[in-house]
């Protein structure tokens, strides 16, 4: 394929670097430099896709983010993207895309046939006609919907792609690197600010690439790239290409994707896809430029209607010509500086202007040049399916009313111009109210609401030299308030033509007994006539008008779109474009990858992975490991071809015969310290703390204020002013924050200091009728028989040369201590317990074997204090002083919580001894009763009792109290499961409490 | 994201804070008759309002202080902040 439409010479494209590519499965060429687009306009390729709802022909409307249809699925590197836009799609060796929105291809589409329908496609066509009835949504509406629209298929596959967040401090962001960009930053970087200047197009300049103009003596081009230079020497600024400010939120927060990588065939090894920058910035100048705009006529989305600064950017930029035959359509000047491109290199253009006395330099200029020129004369419609043949046109009168006879002229494009809007989408999500600005019928930003300022064509400021001015002064006044320096700066001269006065003219009337199609929001397929509709039925708020017919919404966002979407309002409301107001501009600014916005947080890196220190030995043995909140803990040590059923009970089992270790280090640990240390936990805790004397730990359970149980533990008193607090692992930032906003903020009299010490301590819990003998012989030199250290003791043994502290405290019921090492020491703590246990038959338990434990002996735990139970629920009432006040005791006088029939736990049992009931189960009187079932209680947590060698569950049953023996059922809906238990006691297992005592 | 002057650390982003609600909610002392009323109003009933809100955040993952901000819950404007044990006109 030859590139027919690149030009001999010009452009800023590299032509000693040739680069193949493919489109839909046909091999074109291009150049290093190239965008998508402007490679496949060179090899004349203008169809690209079909449109959103009525599936028409649609080609390049712009060259950069401006584009509306233009959206590509890309392949790179064995992956697919969807979403991609191809004027902002840089070229590369190798690449491959695909159009979207069309079946069977983008040449013979189906669904054009939406095109012939579209008197039945108005307006909120979806609102009315697939309401009904309403189960026929998910069905076979909301399926086909699915199918007919989308802008491209998201892969299904991991994402092998790497993406990064990074974090910036800076004393001015600059959004957008045209000439007030260049000038700002130039400026408030000579008074030694911190700058960082963000362009999201690969080459910085912005309009200076392609207008022509002089600043000092140089083209804009090289005056831009003088000072990117420049700056880029200097170490206080960052300057960024390919890098898009998309959003801005409160305090001055703004956030930037980088596209790293996206230009290259493949990432670099080590190298992120993308870049998400999270900028603080104390000043932001906005100088995002401006859009134009469309203007409206017949059928202005077929192929080859573009805008006007699209054609020049091709042109100037990549050395394209997007047609030999071009057309002109303008309401103002810069459809001129177009034409006069053209005309340079060969072409000659046609010149319509709506206006009817245009008089300026750039209009002489184009008369010396010997363009055709019509004025008083507009485009009525595009003729042509899938490309531009020719066009409709007419005089138009005074009043922009009546059209004069219809022409036909021959034309393979028309680039139009409608004037320029501002961008203000930055402006407006940092909460700026903006205005509209009459004499250039566009919003500019109004008063700031954060330090923000908008400069240029983005403050609806067109002259280059005031641009530079007051983009120069602004750069050093806002740099000198921060860094104090005040280096003047020359402003340069600016050499540029005048240019006269836009006409206030958008949207070309319909011909009599015509009925073009003329679309206001291209992506999304609005067209005049959706809006009179939207307006018809009732619909008065913009942002009304703007849900019921979709325009400037998606990946758009108006850009194109909105002014003339508000023009077409308020004419027919016969109100002022300020008065119908526009509709919210939200982030982002164009689209952001999930990838980018996710970054590394991805997989195990969502959340912190915590390991205890004997981790390695877990793993060593075959720990099978079970995400216990942020922690990894053993879930069973598997033996053979074990499950976890068989392994957990063989586990559990030897604990009830011979004894067991269990790694608890992820247990909560906060460290107590102060004189008033007995009082704070008198406060903290539901039962009384003041008389627990040295060398004892108590079982403590604390409330929230509203009565509910927020977490248990024991705490042991170490020295006189010295506690050691163990909580839930679940719940130990909570209970230390809990602690910390009492102490400083309620009761800060208490002279009490508090600190987490969970990773300082390594814990092993040893339990088992053989842990005595085997806590023996691993502290030989201490007395730990059932006087010298009884239940709820305290003492610190010397284990083989390492200080441990040792707590006769259990959880599973059986006799049991826990060792506490400093965590350096916690592997060779956890070697010689095995060692030692050896011929005690001792084996490592995992977390599932705890579970069956606790449960058989009935000792809450998460499933149990879930938020919604009280002590009483809990059967801790016997721990509720009732002497003392403590956190949220008041509240468990609420009627409910004294209720007699209270929720209570209970245990429960299958009626056949075999069936394992599965957590969540409802308990039911009646299982054959009419839904909804009257639900009586829960099952909280299950297990098989290794005791009994049969199911076991705990339940929080309404009336528990009084329901032991009675005969309920357990219904699972979602197991499907209906099974007939007994109410029983929760303390199945050793109900007296006397294994933990021996 | 807001940017919170801690008074302890200095300026700092939100997501090294937590919430902690209205800071101008009084305990009632321990030991003290409390009627419903009273008790519901401390554990329940917060007003929603909008403009000037004295609220408490604490620096989970700075200093660990709880502090007081003032700030504006319709325009995120944060005015002041405080100390715990600071008072506030």
């Amino acid at each position: 394929m030859t590139q027919a439409f690149r030009i001999e010479n010009g452009g800023l494209i590299n032509r000693d670097k040739k680069l193949s590519f493919k489109f839909n499965g046909k091999t074109y060429f291009g150049y290093e430099g190239d965008t998508l687009a402007s490679a496949l306009l060179a090899n004349g390729v203008h169809l690209v896709g079909r449109s959103f709802k009525y599936h028409r022909p649609r080609g390049f409307f712009g060259a950069g983010v401006d584009e509306p249809y233009a959206v590509v699925q890309l392949y790179r590197n064995g992956e697919t993207e969807p979403n991609i836009k191809a004027t902002e799609q840089e070229l590369f060796e190798g690449l491959e895309a695909k159009s979207v929105n069309c079946w069977p291809s983008v040449n013979f589409d189906i669904g054009a046939i939406n095109n012939f329908l579209r008197i039945f496609l108005p307006a909120g066509f979806y609102y009315k006609t697939f309401m009904w009835p309403k189960s026929f949504w998910y069905r076979i509406y909301e399926p086909f919907i699915r199918k007919a629209a989308g802008l491209g298929v998201a892969s299904t596959k991991h994402d092998k792609e790497r993406y990064e967040h990074k974090y910036e401090h800076c004393d001015l962001l600059i959004a957008g690197s045209g000439p007030s960009g260049l000038a700002g930053a130039y400026a408030a970087a000579k008074n030694g600010a911190k700058v960082i200047l963000a362009e999201d197009k690969p080459r910085f300049g912005g309009s200076l690439l392609t207008s022509d103009v002089n600043i000092g003596n140089q083209s804009g081009k090289d005056w831009a790239e003088g000072i990117i230079a420049e700056l880029k020497t200097m170490p206080n600024v960052v300057v960024k290409n390919r890098s898009q400010i998309f959003g801005y939120y409160d305090h001055n927060m703004l956030v930037m994707s980088e596209k790293v990588s996206d230009h290259l065939p493949s990432t670099k090894k080590y190298h992120p896809n993308k870049r998400l920058w999270y900028i603080r910035a104390k000043e932001v100048l906005i100088s995002s430029g401006s859009i134009e705009r469309p203007i409206v006529f017949g059928n202005n989305d077929t192929p080859g209607v573009m805008l006007s600064s699209a054609a020049k950017e091709y042109l100037k930029v990549y050395g394209v010509l997007v047609g030999r035959k071009p057309l002109v359509f303008t309401n103002n000047d810069s459809g001129y500086e177009t034409a006069i491109e053209f005309k340079k290199h060969g072409v000659d253009p046609v010149v319509l202007d709506s206006r009817k006395n245009p008089d300026s330099e750039i209009i002489d200029e184009a008369n010396n040049l010997g363009i055709n020129i019509k004025n008083s004369y507009v485009v009525v419609a595009a003729q042509g399916y899938k490309k531009v043949k020719s066009a409709d046109i007419a005089s138009i009168s005074e009043d922009k009313k009546q059209l004069g006879k219809i022409e036909n002229i021959q034309c393979d494009c028309i680039c139009v111009s409608g004037f320029w809007t501002p961008t203000i989408h930055l402006a407006s999500q940092s909460g700026n109210k903006t205005k509209f600005k009459e004499e250039i019928d566009a919003f500019v930003p109004g008063q700031s609401k954060q330090n923000e300022i908008t400069l240029g064509a983005a403050n609806g400021e067109f002259s280059l030299e005031e641009t530079l001015k007051t983009s120069f002064t602004a750069g050093s006044e806002l740099s000198k308030k921060i860094t104090e320096n005040d280096n003047k700066i020359a402003i340069p001269n600016v050499v540029e033509k005048k240019s006269s006065q836009h006409d206030k003219f958008w949207c070309v009337p319909l011909p009599k007994g015509k009925s073009y199609k003329r679309f206001l929001d291209f992506q999304n397929d609005v067209a005049v006539s959706d809006v009179e509709i939207a307006l018809r039925e009732g619909y008065r708020s913009i942002e009304h008008v703007k849900r019921y017919t979709t325009l400037g919404m998606a990946t758009d966002q108006g850009k194109t779109s909105n002014l003339n979407g508000l023009q077409l309002v308020s004419e027919i409301e016969n109100k002022v474009v300020p008065a119908v107001g526009h509709t919210t501009f939200r982030p982002p600014y164009t689209p952001v990858s999930i990838g980018a916005i996710v970054g590394r947080e991805v997989g195990k890196h969502s959340k912190p992975t915590r390991k205890s220190p004997m981790h390695s030995w877990h793993e060593k043995n075959n720990a099978v490991f079970v995400d216990a909140g942020v922690w990894l803990r053993p879930r069973y040590y598997r033996r053979g071809n074990e499950n976890l059923f068989e392994g957990s009970k063989r586990e559990a089992k030897n604990v009830r015969t011979n004894v067991g270790v269990c790694d608890v280090t992820t247990l909560g640990k906060i460290d107590i310290k102060g004189p008033d240390a007995a009082e704070l936990l008198n406060r903290v805790y539901t039962n009384a703390w003041l008389k627990l004397p040295v060398g004892k730990a108590r079982y403590g359970v604390m409330l929230r204020e509203d009565g509910i149980v927020m977490d248990d533990g024991t705490t042991t008193r170490i020295s006189e002013n010295h506690y050691h607090m163990t909580t839930t692992t679940a719940q130990a930032a909570n209970v230390l924050s809990h602690l910390e906003y009492y102490l400083q903020l309620v009761w800060p009299e208490l002279n009490v200091n508090v600190v987490s010490t969970t990773e300082q301590w390594a814990g092993a819990a040893i339990a088992g009728p053989k842990s005595r003998d085997l806590l023996q012989k691993l502290f030989p030199n201490s007395d730990v028989s059932n006087e010298g250290l009884p239940f709820m003791g305290y003492m610190e043994g010397d284990l083989f040369g390492v200080k441990a502290r040792i707590y006769r405290i259990s959880f599973s019921g059986e006799l049991a201590y826990e060792v506490n090492v400093e965590s350096d020491y916690g592997n060779f703590m956890w070697e010689k317990i095995i060692e030692v246990g050896e011929e005690f038959n001792i084996q490592p338990y995992g977390t599932e074997a705890l579970s069956t434990l606790r449960i058989e002996m009935g000792h809450v735990a998460g499933s149990e204090l879930d938020g919604r139970t009280i002590p009483f629920d809990n059967a801790l009432e016997g721990l509720v002083s009732k002497k003392k006040d403590f956190i949220g005791k008041r509240s468990l006088q609420r009627s409910a919580f004294i209720a007699e029939d209270r929720q209570r736990i209970v245990g429960v049992v299958p009626l056949d001894k075999q069936t394992s009931i599965p957590e969540g189960s409802h308990l039911v009187k009646d299982d054959k009763a009419p839904l909804p079932n009257p639900k009586l209680g829960h099952i909280s947590a299950s297990c098989w009792s290794v005791e009994y060698d049969n199911p076991f569950s705990l339940a929080i049953l309404k009336d528990g109290k009084n329901m032991i023996g009675q005969k309920l059922f357990a219904m699972s809906p979602l197991k499907n499961k209906v099974i007939p238990v007994e109410i029983v006691s929760s303390h199945y297992v050793d109900p007296k409490g006397e294994r933990v005592r021996s | 994201m807001l940017y919170i002057n801690c008074p302890h650390c200095g300026m700092r982003s939100q997501n090294e804070f937590s919430y902690g609600g209205d800071a101008s909610v009084k305990r009632p002392e321990l030991n003290k008759e409390v009627s419903d009323q009273e008790w519901d109003n401390f554990v329940y009933n917060r007003k929603s309002l909008r403009g000037k809100h004295l609220e408490l955040w604490q620096h989970i993952s700075g200093c660990r202080q709880w502090i007081k901000v003032e700030r504006d819950t319709a325009t995120h404007e944060i005015f002041r902040t405080f100390k715990a044990d600071e008072e506030f006109a």
